[in-house]
């Protein structure tokens, strides 16, 4: 029993399911990331959670409480809108207290959790501002403040730094970080951008289609992904996913594939269980960072293995070098260290981390287990 | 910059803008033309409009045909002059304004921000009731003032002019609360905010432009009202304009022109005075919505 439970709970609008049997709990603290591309569902569970939409089956329970069917603001959650939601006709001030207000809290008791919370996010010279004086970024910490005021159980963000630059986003991604850090709230954030996703939480849960495709932390959404969508969305570059056929040579299962020129090329699979895959053909992903520069491999993996093949395009973005070839008939990307000397057209040996290689079975896409 | 692209750029400018301002100086003022007439003619004694010149300036000023039509000029049978229909018309038109523009302000909140299963239809129905003539509604709506016993009373025509008024007002609301942003109200929800005080904490307080539109709107149509005034509320309860009808059309005696005209400015007047104070609201509002920001 978590401090947040959704237990088999399924959203349905008229026939259509549109979220299937989601079972997620949450701890007291944790940082729970719902990540998808449009449409995948993970805006209707969070407004389920909230309470702004209805629960078509299953449980959500909060410490253990079944809030099924309970008033949005009974249910001690606050949360933080992709628009902010600010009320434009109030102050900043009484649009942090505006909860607070609804729910009967005396005047003295609201004005000291305002100031509290103005000055942990130090907006306290913006108290007395309309929401339309404000700077995005401003208007990003007050939606926040806001939330903050009310002490709630559980905060729930919809995609709310998707409205910022860049350079700000990231700026605002580290102070949420900072602050569930420092507050040890229970937070449910909803996201498309998988790098926020990886970067804030301490557990992912990866939805498409309605379903929740993997639930993990970071770590292990990353390195070892359930299936082959998870493998594709997480990451940037993504995954390289190579169609290869498994061969015995030397008593070990071998990826055979070709290179850039169509010559065949034996990789070493790690997993000696693919030796019952001889003959058949799997799907190999190799993730960009584990194909280098032999300089830039990994000296903790036991499993680097050369591999020499022809580069079609390099791609310095300063801190790495991308390099693209083609490897398996397909656009393959290797990440390398910014001063890797390589060049377009040329034949280069590249280190390939075979550890980090995961296979998938290509029929039901998922991965295949070592 | 150089001097030489400046110079014809501006006279180019110059040629094309003076002579657009000319036409439109000349529109403006045939179009005031009526207007001036009215008021020319208002001040001049009977004598001298009857002498045939209804564009000259009056050679005597008097303000006597305003007086007369204020207090004393004969409207139907009584000498009442105007004054006490002002007042009916006034009586008409605040309450039904107010409870139309509140109506519909309240219809608009829900059918934008609490949907329900056929909320569409219905508005479609409200809307209908904008495009029905005035003259289809007459005897049935007679028929059920007689049954509440409102026939003939003030009461009964803010009745009237708030069942004709709030199909209009609904769709002003519901149209500038579409633009609204529903996150606002889940917000306003989620902290604690009821139905009505949403409406009032939320809704309301940023609805100024639209609640100006609506009024102006509702104002005038209802100020100006002559068929519903004269079938429900003739005799003493009878607006301004049915009042002024019979001032002009009294057939006894002579007919005093500049009493009529200066009748006329003073029905027109609070409907003038509505768009001067609130008339620039009033193109801001039917715009607002469509441009974001």
């Amino acid at each position: 029993m978590g401090f947040l439970d959704i237990s088999n709970v399924t959203k349905s609008y008229g026939n259509t399911e549109v979220l299937h049997h989601v079972d997620i709990s949450v701890e007291e603290g944790e940082f729970l990331v719902l990540v998808g591309p449009s449409g995948c569902g993970k805006s209707t569970l969070l407004n389920m959670i909230a309470g702004l939409e209805s629960i078509t089956s299953g449980d959500v329970s909060i410490k253990g409480r079944v809030v099924n069917g309970v008033h949005p603001s009974k249910r001690n959650i606050a949360m933080v809108f992709q628009s902010y939601a600010l009320y434009p006709n109030m102050t900043v001030g009484q649009n942090m207290t505006f909860g607070l207000e609804m729910h009967g809290v005396p005047k003295p008791e609201r004005d000291k959790a305002l100031a509290d919370v103005a000055a942990l996010l130090q907006i306290t010279p913006l108290l007395d501002r309309k929401p339309g004086q404000l700077s995005g970024g401003q208007r990003q910490r007050v939606a926040m403040g806001r939330a903050l005021v009310r002490n709630p159980d559980v905060f729930l963000f919809d995609e709310p730094l998707s409205n910022l630059d860049a350079k700000l986003r990231v700026d605002m991604r580290t102070e949420i970080k900072k602050l569930h850090e420092k507050l040890k709230t229970t937070i449910v954030y909803v996201t498309h951008d998988q790098i926020e996703a990886m970067t804030l939480s301490t557990r992912i849960a990866v939805m498409y289609n309605g379903y929740v495709q993997q639930l993990g932390t970071p770590k292990e959404i990353y390195d070892t992904p359930t299936n082959l969508f998870v493998a594709g969305f997480m990451g940037s570059p993504s995954m390289n996913l190579l169609p290869v056929e498994v061969a015995m040579i030397d008593g070990a299962p071998h990826a055979v594939t070709t290179d850039a020129d169509g010559a065949p090329l034996h990789l070493r699979l790690h997993q000696q269980n693919l030796s019952e895959w001889a003959g058949r053909k799997i799907i190999l992903g190799i993730r960009p960072e584990a194909i280098t520069d032999p300089e830039g491999a990994d000296r903790a993996s036991s499993c680097i293995i050369p591999m020499t093949n022809r580069v079609s395009v390099t791609e310095p973005a300063g801190s790495d070098t991308f390099a693209t070839m083609t490897l398996a008939g397909q656009d393959s990307i290797a990440r390398m260290r910014a001063d890797a000397s390589v060049g377009p057209g040329e034949m280069f040996e590249f280190a390939i981390n075979m550890e980090k290689a995961v296979a998938f079975d290509p029929e039901t896409e998922r991965r295949i287990v070592p | 910059m150089s001097a030489a692209t400046q110079e014809t750029a501006i006279r180019t400018g110059r040629i094309a803008r003076t002579f657009i301002y000319v036409v439109l100086l000349v529109f403006a003022l045939f179009y005031l033309l009526p207007f001036f007439v009215m008021l020319v003619n208002s001040v001049k004694p009977l004598s001298e409009i009857t002498e045939g010149n209804m564009m000259a300036l009056p050679k005597e000023l008097t303000f006597a045909p305003w007086a007369s039509a204020w207090s004393t000029a004969q409207i139907g049978v009584e000498p009442t002059g105007l004054r006490p229909y002002f007042l009916n018309s006034l009586f008409m038109v605040v309450p039904a304004v107010l409870i139309c523009t509140a109506l519909g302000a309240l219809n608009g909140y829900v059918l934008t921000k609490w949907r329900f299963r056929g909320d569409t239809l219905l508005f479609g129905l409200m809307l209908f009731s904008c495009f029905i003539p005035f003259q289809i509604v007459l005897i049935p709506m007679a028929r059920m003032l007689g049954i509440m016993g409102l026939a003939g009373s003030t009461a009964g025509l803010v009745l009237v002019h708030v069942v004709y008024g709030i199909g209009f007002s609904t769709l002003y609301f519901r149209n500038y609360y579409s633009a609204f942003p529903t996150e606002l109200v889940r917000a306003a929800m989620i902290d604690g905010a009821g139905f009505f005080q949403i409406f009032w904490r939320i809704m309301v307080p940023v609805s100024g432009p639209i609640t100006v539109v609506c009024v102006i709107w509702l104002f005038t149509n209802i100020w100006n009202d002559f068929l519903f005034g004269a079938s429900f509320a003739s005799g003493s309860k009878a607006p301004m304009t049915v009042a002024l009808n019979n001032l002009v059309q009294s057939s006894t005696g002579v007919k005093e022109y500049n009493v009529h005209f200066a009748g006329a400015i003073l029905a027109a007047l609070p409907t003038l005075l509505v768009y001067i104070v609130a008339g620039r609201y009033f193109v801001r509002g039917l715009m607002a919505g469509s441009v974001k920001g």
